[in-house]
């Protein structure tokens, strides 16, 4: 039964978003991170996002491009924003000149990607829930 | 008797087969709805249907020999791409307001059918049985 695939497409959909809700928890809790040179400091992971064709990982559909796809996650990026210097000779991880090096990580966009994420997310529970009570109704047909 | 089944339940099961796979490509795009580049598909119901049923004003092209192609496709030739009423920077199509709508409708469309289809049922039933329970 092809309503079966929704559970594989929503599934794929909330397993995506729920690895982008994971990244930001990890961008926000490093955002204070501070490191000892630019090199090492942390930088905010991004996630690349793409549609799945034909066959889905895990799943049981094995057709060619009939329109349904999945979300699969290509890769992580980091940020090429430069990280912040703050000048504090105190800080026992400050170099030679008294700097440390903080995060790139940008407080805004985290929040914003994170209340993205869970709004997708719960687009994608919906969806399910729609699909399991149509197919449930399938089952009691002529009943 | 397949016939008169098919009779019986008439466009319905076409229609039912058609709101599902309607539902899928729905599915994938509100599942796409934050994936780059994403363009947002559809199901073209009228044209879908009316081929389902043979009511198609389009003649479809003869192969009268073993390995012509045909023209008529499969169903995934029946997709159209949407087209966004906000489109975004990243190449993404999918209006996720859009999308929702529109599954929304298909639900209590598949829903329409099924019922459609259990009436028929229950009227089958009842002149099998005579209305005796």
């Amino acid at each position: 039964m092809s309503l079966m695939k929704i559970f594989d497409t929503a599934g794929s959909g909330m397993a995506a978003q729920s690895l982008r809700l994971n990244t930001v928890a990890s961008n926000l809790a490093n955002a204070d991170s501070v490191s000892n040179s630019p090199d090492s400091a942390y930088r905010a992971k991004e996630l690349l996002f793409a549609p799945t064709q034909g066959a889905q990982e895990g799943s049981m559909t094995q057709d060619a491009d009939d329109g349904t796809n999945g979300v699969r996650m290509l890769g992580v990026t980091e940020s090429q924003l430069p990280v912040e210097t703050h000048y504090e000779p105190g800080n026992p991880m400050a170099d030679a000149n008294g700097t440390v090096y903080g995060s790139n990580v940008n407080p805004i966009d985290e929040l914003v990607n994170m209340i993205s994420a869970s709004r997708s997310y719960q687009n994608n529970v919906e969806v399910m829930n729609s699909a399991k009570q149509l197919a449930l109704k399938t089952i009691q047909l002529g009943s | 008797m397949t016939n008169t089944i098919d009779s019986v339940f008439g466009l319905n099961v076409p229609a039912l087969a058609l709101w599902q796979r309607r539902s899928e490509v729905i599915a994938s795009n509100l599942a796409n709805a934050d994936t780059p580049g994403y363009q947002a598909r559809d199901v073209d119901f009228r044209s879908a249907l009316q081929q389902a049923s043979g009511q198609s004003d389009q003649l479809e092209l003869s192969t009268p020999s073993a390995g012509q192609m045909g023209a008529a496709g499969s169903d995934a030739d029946q997709l159209k791409y949407r087209v966004p009423m906000q489109p975004s920077m990243d190449g993404n199509t999918v209006d996720t307001q859009v999308e929702q709508a529109a599954f929304a409708a298909n639900t209590v469309h598949y829903q329409a059918s099924l019922s459609f289809i259990n009436g028929s049922i229950q009227t089958l039933r009842l002149a099998i049985t005579g209305g005796a329970s």
